[in-house]
């Protein structure tokens, strides 16, 4: 156990040097971030004193080799524009981002795994066929549109839900929370629902394609025979053994929301991280940027390795090794 | 050995018929097939593969799904008709009264579950029992299916067992609950030769510890004839012969059942090649007039393609559907 954690770490450690990499190779053929710095009508002196004083001027090795040293020491420089720690600029919107995420995922997982379960085990009724045309639209409709739906109709028309930003907020931990006030679940449904559709429908598709396959297994007329009602059978028997593909899927999904939840942040003018990362590429904000990018990698790596652990928990066939 | 055989039976099938509406047509997997079970009797159901042997089965608990449904029949439990009922009293029969032993031990345990999870889910579902009892109950059971350490086993998944193990975990989860019938579906086809003859000696020994009945699916006449009291022959969904199991195997009268006893492979006889019945099993979507056997029978004349034979008395016990029977040491 304990060499499969070095090992994983190290393997984490390398794919996050690699993203550096790319992250600081794309950073450096893109765009000037001096100009974003220097007024319009500054002199070739001014923008060269600008260019030493951001260390544009070195050799990319040199260069490659600081952005590597600060990173690992933890600092990830100041926003050009904000003139403010980067970590911390998107620190400050991250649980927002987090908080939305999380509920979507939620609202996808409760609705899509019974129904998924249904469709799997009914596939030629009635309902199921209304079931999978409704993910396939919540495959292919896209959010934005969703989004505006969504508001017409719950904030314009109904005036159940506000269309926008987050609401009131508590303290938790030094973290400012929605989910603590009823007024921020209030806010946060219509980004959460919007955000989720796409997930709930991969879901849905995934957990009915597994107990499809899973139905025509042995073991379950066995659990039958043994007079398990059909219930069980499906949830207790079935479900379990449906549910690899789709704790991948929702790893991958959830990292992905994490990272770019930003069409439905805009919509819904929530004040997220996804927010922030589109304002700082058009401001050309590169240390924001590069910090949003690794973050966004460590994510992933870790929300991977989560995954990794909780297939062994699903299959005592599956050891870490 | 003789046992005694009740009035009423335990298990009476009565023309069953189980069809499968595909979308080639109506597969009638089962058609007309009736036989009785008494009390403590093994009962051998014996077919090619294709037969509508397993279909029986399953029609019995009532695990029919989607496209097969059971037509006509009944299937009554001292008596009391299962096709008719509700799911919720064949949740109680299953398991309970009747339970279901399959043929391939690797795919008929839950991979994720521990043995103990799944042989304790039989008695919270069929007994009264708590949680310790459950338990000893569970390795009582598993000691007596010749498992050793059983208690460290209940914690062990199917996969650390192989495949005769497995089948002996199936066969103690079937029993757990004390049921009055088993159903075993060619219990040793997907096992070791050596292991087969284990397998089928424990449950013999099971279901005589139990005064069990045991109806024993397979395609081995060998195999029946060591273990069944009375065989019943099933070809193309219909029963063709049935009677008791000697003089079944000893003197049958359907050119079918000849056939199938001609195949077995002879250890005392050399034959320079193994006897087979010419021909294969009809279409059973489509399946001719008169006498389903017909165009592999030996014996068959004009009259077999006209008017389908029923089941009528011959000697002894024995009871066949043909036009031609055959007598006793008569060769087909």
């Amino acid at each position: 156990m304990f060499g499969y954690l070095l090992k994983r770490l190290i393997q984490m450690t390398l794919v996050l040097w690699v993203v550096s990499v790319i992250v600081f190779l794309m950073m450096s053929f893109t765009g000037d971030p001096v100009f974003m710095v220097v007024p319009i009508d500054a002199t070739d002196a001014e923008i060269a004193q600008a260019r030493r004083l951001l260390g544009l001027d070195q050799s990319l090795l040199v260069q490659y080799g600081k952005f590597l040293t600060s990173l690992v020491q933890g600092d990830f420089g100041n926003s050009y524009v904000f003139r403010q720690p980067a970590m911390t600029l998107i620190l400050e919107r991250m649980p927002a981002t987090v908080e939305m995420v999380l509920v979507a995922m939620a609202l996808a997982i409760v609705v899509a795994i019974p129904l998924g379960v249904y469709a799997g085990a009914n596939p030629n009724s009635r309902i199921s066929r209304v079931i999978m045309a409704g993910s396939l639209l919540g495959i292919s409709l896209p959010g934005f549109w969703v989004g505006m739906v969504l508001i017409y109709l719950f904030a314009v028309h109904w005036g159940v839900f506000p269309s926008s930003g987050r609401g009131d907020t508590a303290e938790f931990l030094g973290l400012r929370i929605s989910l603590l006030t009823w007024d921020g679940w209030h806010h946060i449904m219509l980004p959460a629902i919007t955000l989720s559709l796409g997930t709930m429908a991969i879901l849905l598709r995934m957990t009915r394609a597994g107990m499809m396959e899973v139905g025509r297994q042995d073991f379950m007329k066995f659990a039958r025979a043994k007079g398990a009602t059909r219930r069980d059978v499906l949830y207790k028997h079935g479900l379990k053994n449906a549910l690899i593909p789709v704790v991948t899927i929702f790893g991958l999904q959830l990292g992905d929301l994490i990272a770019f939840a930003t069409i439905t942040e805009t919509i819904f003018s929530w004040p997220g991280m996804g927010k922030l990362l589109i304002d700082s590429i058009y401001r050309a904000d590169r240390p924001v940027i590069v910090v949003y990018l690794m973050l966004v990698a460590l994510i992933f790596v870790v929300i991977n390795f989560i995954v990794d652990i909780v297939y062994t928990l699903i299959d005592p066939r599956i050891t870490l090794k | 050995m003789t046992r005694q055989i009740k009035s009423k039976p335990l298990l009476a099938v009565q023309d069953l018929h189980t069809h499968f509406h595909t979308f080639a047509g109506t597969v009638k997997a089962v058609n007309g097939v009736s036989f009785e079970v008494g009390a403590g009797e093994v009962m051998g159901l014996v077919g090619e593969s294709g037969g509508g042997k397993s279909v029986v089965g399953f029609s019995i608990l009532g695990l029919i799904d989607s496209p097969g449904k059971i037509e006509g029949g009944q299937i009554l439990l001292d008596g009391q008709d299962l096709v008719s009922a509700g799911e919720n009293r064949l949740r109680q029969v299953r398991g309970r009264e009747i339970s279901m032993v399959f043929q391939d031990p690797m795919t008929s345990l839950n991979p994720l579950h521990t043995v103990g999870r799944q042989m304790d889910e039989v008695l919270c579902l069929h007994s009264d029992l708590d949680a310790a009892a459950r338990k000893q109950a569970c390795i009582d059971m598993l000691e007596s299916v010749g498992i050793s350490r059983a208690e460290e086993r209940l914690k062990a998944y199917p996969h650390q067992f192989s495949g005769g193990m497995r089948q002996r975990v199936v066969i103690a989860i079937a029993m757990l609950a004390r049921p009055r019938l088993i159903i075993a579906d060619e219990p040793t086809t997907a096992l070791d030769v050596t292991i087969q003859s284990q397998i089928l000696k424990l449950m013999r020994q099971q279901i005589a510890d139990k005064g069990a009945s045991m109806i024993l699916i397979t395609h081995d006449l060998a195999v029946v004839s060591e273990m069944a009291d009375h065989i019943t022959v099933l070809y193309c969904g219909n029963v063709v012969e049935r009677g008791k199991t000697r003089e079944l195997i000893e003197t049958p009268t359907h050119p079918y059942t000849r056939g199938l006893i001609d195949s077995i492979p002879d250890t005392a006889e050399r034959h320079d090649r193994l006897k087979q019945i010419p021909g294969s099993v009809p279409d059973i979507r489509n399946l001719p007039k008169g006498c389903n056997f017909k165009d592999r029978c030996p014996r068959a004349q004009a009259l077999c393609a006209e008017r389908e034979p029923t089941l009528t008395a011959q000697h002894g016990s024995l009871w066949a559907a043909c036009h031609f029977p055959l007598k006793p040491g008569e060769l087909a």
